[in-house]
């Protein structure tokens, strides 16, 4: 429409009127987004800076390599292996049913191990490597890296897990490693944020969890570039961790691998001490467990099967293990009544074969008697009824006294777990826990190492480590190459003259044709044995037994025999080695324990399998077809690895 | 204005035209574009591929689109607003009966080889009719309810049509834009004040009635409004695209994280990066600087094409180019406050930034009218 020139004059004023205001709310707009724009990027920025980088930045830890357990000499007892293992990406496998069966004509895999790895790849995302076999060996690893090509997807990676070279035989002291549960972190206070790593270990008992601070190590640290769906971009920065520290132990590897192997199929413990240092030379508990398996995962079966079995594998008996000491408990009697003055020890006590206390007759283990005896025979033929009537005279609490002093009925602190105390009774504890006085009657059985008290074979060691030194000593596991000056134990100020006597009689034990322990005698110069046999009466032979004609030991079923105890040092004149030996139901002292005490305590004096020369000429060839037995059995010298760390 | 008007004495004919161009507007208009190819070769990390080579050529084809549009007298466009209204009407009932469903939607049409989206067409022939409709209207009748109540029904048209697809956003555009071109055409301020105030009264109503026994609506579509309106309620779906835009512009700061080093786009924290949350990637790079002096230009352009319209003495050409920066910066506008969390999230791109084909041509048709405004305009004897 054609307008006049005063209408086209008028709607050019309301256009551009109307065209400013609306510029106007247009810039106003704008200065609403300049405005928020302004507060987010000056004002804000570092709060949504930070959040960028929570976003983007993955911090993972890089578990530290575990220290070494060692020996005294340096032999690998826990160490950490190269674990080979086979990993899979769904989004570069492609077709993984048709990999995975390639894969299987490779590798040893499972049906199981096939649908797992299956199942774990389609719950994660395409990206993620899933774990598809582990501890692959090196020839597994090789034809899996060599066969890559046909292989999308499958890396082979490589891992360090724990493995203990020596297997059975340092399971009770060393232990093992296991993975983390809900159970150790609930105990700690601040976790380690390393606990927290898939797969990480952690010591689960033994020296593997008492020395846990030092071997674990500190964890490194790597911060990754992740994007939206958490594939990792590239790695920011990483920072070594530091590696767990070594321990070295007390133990003599091969000797440990030697009482082990002695203590063959029977459930028995022995325990080898330095008697000046009080180093651990030896600590077996047989029969004794694969910890590998436990690092591994134990299956139920296997698991129950240690579980379920009469020797129970799974106890460590040199220091869980309480016993009656028996006989072995005499040399505390004998020298708390020579303290106390109540003998002399020239005396001669008569035994009839038994003695009436208090209208309850006790017996000598020699229906017979032995006649007039002092103190050197009584400890020699370990006769009964000397004890009885010393101990009589000295009382209780003198005995107790010299046991607590000989190292019996304490707690050592030790790097292992479950160090029991034993039981050194005394009237009060008496009192405490069985509601009654103590009586005469139990110092007449505690003076003959039976009735409440107990003790562990680690005790029972270190009492004939003590005997033989006169030097209050410590048992040691932990072996610190920093502190070259040794800790001098302190004296144990026994009179020598009693400790002479005490020393004679142990030594008549063996030596002496009417020694309990004649027939382990030792004849190599230098190198005899003074020891004491013990048997301590788990169950008494009932009448009805006596009656359907059970007389021996060996009548009866295994769990209700008398445990067999071995105590020695050696050599007799300038003692180096302490042992002392349990052996569970094995009937009695001088017949099961004796003979594998003599055996240790060869090992530990010649370093190795003892020569037949030490032994009397009539058992050579006896000994001779065992030890060949045993040298099969025995680790060879090349598989105690030396580690150079 | 109608060929009549025309006083080829006073107007530019043949090549004399581009020396009449507004060459400032081709200037803003490109440096527009070329935020746009810079952002989208950083986040295919550095590529042309995929993004940046076809945005560039599609550039290049939209500006010579718009020199086209520009060269041809706007008497011709003024003669065909109507047709061309009509047609894209008839294109939106062909989407609705014979439309291709993508995305949830029925948005396209398949003629041939082409795929077309009539709603792109439709926001530019809405403001073409209107802008006719007022130049042919007498002056005196400009208010009058009736003829007020047929501009509404021109723009509500084709709104609803595309509302039906449904493409709110586009809709909201449509009917925003011819709303533009209304109250530029001088329509009484009352009718724009009764319109706001229902819809205030409405909405007040509506969330008032809340929790009451006339609650008007049910309790699930007060939620779905609730999560519309602050996504944060919404932590995964929409919330955490708002959310993660909001980490990527913040964390700009000043003057960006660098070219091609924003870690919430390359890490793939941000969704529709290279579309509607380009601005993000801009702010996250080049930061404040970077941020706000895109939205200068735009302010620019918007600014440079007032210019026009208000020195122009043709009604239409005076109205089209209201319509056209009215609805340029709405585009603009909603996509901005969308990604700094002060809008929901509709499907709005950032013009001639955002990748795409459709928008960009339909924009540059639009700066075309604008340009042709400019050459054609009525001289006044100097």
């Amino acid at each position: 429409m054609k307008r006049s020139e005063r209408e086209q004059e008028h709607s050019r004023r309301i256009i551009s009127r109307r065209g400013l205001l609306l510029g106007g709310v247009q810039l106003g707009v704008a200065g609403a987004l300049f405005w928020r724009l302004r507060d987010m990027q000056l004002n804000q920025s570092e709060q949504f800076r930070l959040l960028a980088d929570e976003n983007r930045i993955n911090l993972r830890l890089l578990p530290p390599t575990r220290g070494l357990i060692l020996d005294r000499n340096g032999v690998l007892l826990a160490g950490n292996e190269q674990n080979y293992r086979v990993v899979i990406k769904r989004d570069d496998a492609g077709d993984i049913d048709l990999v995975l069966s390639r894969l299987a004509r490779l590798i040893p895999l499972s049906e199981d191990d096939i649908e797992r790895a299956r199942r774990d790849m389609l719950r994660n995302r395409p990206f993620v490597p899933v774990t598809v076999a582990e501890r692959l060996s090196w020839e597994e690893i090789s034809r899996v890296a060599s066969n890559a090509p046909a292989l999308p997807g499958v890396t082979p990676e490589m891992g360090l897990s724990r493995f203990y070279p020596l297997r059975e035989d340092t399971a009770h002291v060393v232990g093992y490693v296991g993975p983390v549960s809900e159970r150790d972190l609930e105990a700690l206070e601040t976790p380690d944020p390393v606990l927290m790593i898939p797969r990480f270990q952690i010591g689960k008992s033994g020296v593997e969890r008492m020395e846990e601070d030092r071997l674990r190590g500190r964890a490194g640290s790597q911060r990754v570039e992740v994007n939206a769906v958490g594939r990792v971009m590239r790695e920011l920065d990483r920072v070594e961790g530091t590696p767990g520290g070594n321990v070295h132990l007390t133990l003599d590897a091969r000797l440990q691998n030697y009482a082990l192997e002695r203590l063959h199929g029977q459930s028995a413990a022995a325990v080898v001490l330095d008697v000046e240092s009080g180093d651990i030379l030896a600590l077996a508990s047989g029969p004794s467990f694969d910890p590998n398996l436990f690092v591994r995962g134990i299956s139920t079966t296997n698991f129950n099967s240690l579980l379920e079995n009469d020797y129970r594998p799974l106890l460590n008996k040199t220091v869980q293990g309480m016993y009656p000491p028996g006989s072995t408990f005499k040399m505390v009697t004998a020298l708390a009544a020579l303290e106390a003055g109540v003998t002399d020890g020239q005396e001669r006590v008569f035994c009839p074969g038994h003695m009436d206390v208090s209208g309850n007759r006790f017996h000598c283990w020699k229906r017979g008697g032995h006649g007039r005896v002092d103190l050197v025979s009584a400890l020699a033929e370990s006769c009964d009824v000397y004890m009885y009537e010393i101990a009589q005279r000295c009382g209780i609490d003198k005995i107790n006294e010299m046991s607590t002093r000989l190292g019996l009925g304490i707690r050592y602190e030790l790097p292992i777990t479950s160090v029991s105390a034993g039981l050194n009774p005394t009237r009060e504890w008496k009192r405490n826990n069985r509601n009654a006085e103590w009586r005469i009657g139990d110092t007449v059985n505690a003076s003959i190492g039976q009735g409440f008290v107990l003790s562990t074979p680690l005790q029972l060691a270190v009492m004939t480590a003590r005997l033989a030194s006169n030097k209050a000593i410590l048992p040691r596991l932990i072996r610190d190459p920093s502190a070259r000056a040794e800790q001098q134990a302190a004296s144990l100020d026994l009179r020598p003259e009693w400790l002479r006597m005490i020393r004679r009689g142990m030594s008549d034990t063996v030596n002496d044709r009417r020694g309990t322990a004649y027939s382990s005698r030792v004849v190599a110069e230098g190198q005899l044995m003074a020891g004491k046999t013990g048997t301590s009466q788990v169950f008494s032979i009932t009448r009805a037994e006596r009656d359907a004609g059970v007389r021996r030991q060996e009548d009866l079923p295994w769990n209700r025999r008398n445990h067999g105890l071995f105590v020695s040092y050696a050599p007799f004149d300038a003692p180096r080695v302490a042992v002392a030996v349990v052996v569970e139901h094995g009937g009695g002292g001088s017949s099961a324990a004796a003979p594998i005490g003599r055996d240790i305590t060869l090992a530990a004096l010649n370093d190795g399998m003892p020569p037949l020369s030490a032994y009397p000429a009539p058992q050579r060839n006896r000994i001779h077809s065992e030890q060949q037995d045993m040298q099969e059995r025995l680790r060879r010298p090349e598989d105690m690895r030396i580690s150079r760390a | 204005m109608s060929y009549l008007e025309y006083n080829t004495k006073r107007m530019p004919s043949g090549l004399t035209k581009v020396l009449y161009l507004n060459w400032p507007l081709v200037a803003l208009l490109i440096a527009v574009g070329c935020y746009g190819f810079l952002m989208l070769y950083s986040i295919a990390g550095g590529n042309l591929r995929p993004w940046a080579d076809p945005q560039m050529k599609r550039f290049a084809l939209g500006l010579a689109i718009m020199f086209f549009v520009a060269f041809v007298p706007l008497w011709f466009w003024r003669s065909i607003a109507g047709l061309a209204y009509v047609a894209s009407v008839l294109l939106l009932l062909g989407v609705e009966f014979f439309g291709t469903i993508g995305m949830g939607a029925k948005r396209w049409l398949v003629i041939g080889p082409f795929r077309l989206q009539p709603s792109e067409l439709a926001k530019i022939t809405t403001i073409m009719a209107l802008a006719a409709y007022y130049d042919w209207l007498s002056l005196k009748k400009v208010s009058h309810p009736l003829w007020v109540a047929v501009a509404a029904a021109i723009a509500l048209l084709p709104a609803l049509l595309v509302l039906r697809q449904p493409d709110l956003g586009t809709a909201l555009l449509v009917a925003l834009g011819g709303g533009v071109v209304i109250f530029a055409a001088g329509v009484h301020w009352g009718y724009f004040a009764a319109i706001i105030g229902s819809a205030i009264g409405l909405v007040t109503a509506v969330m008032s009635s809340r929790g009451t026994d006339w609650q008007l609506l049910k309790d699930y579509q007060f939620r779905r409004i609730d999560a519309f309106l602050d996504p944060t309620l919404d932590p995964l779906g929409a919330g955490y695209h708002i959310n993660q835009s909001m980490i990527a512009l913040g964390s700009g700061g000043w003057s960006g994280r660098g070219f091609m080093e924003g870690t919430q786009a390359r890490l793939n924290f941000l969704p529709e990066k290279h579309t509607d949350f380009i601005f993000t990637t801009l702010a996250e790079e080049f930061g404040f600087v970077g941020a706000s002096s895109l939205l200068l230009l735009y302010m620019l352009v918007i600014g440079v094409c007032l210019l026009t319209a208000i020195r122009t003495t043709n009604r239409f050409g005076a109205l089209l180019v209201m319509g056209v920066i009215g609805t340029f910066f709405l585009y603009f506008a909603v996509n901005m406050a969308m990604v700094m969390g002060l809008a929901p999230v509709v499907g709005v791109p950032l013009p001639l930034v955002s990748y795409g084909g459709s928008a960009m041509i339909v924009i540059m048709v639009g700066f075309g009218l604008v340009q042709s405004t400019h050459i054609h305009r009525a001289r006044l004897p100097s």
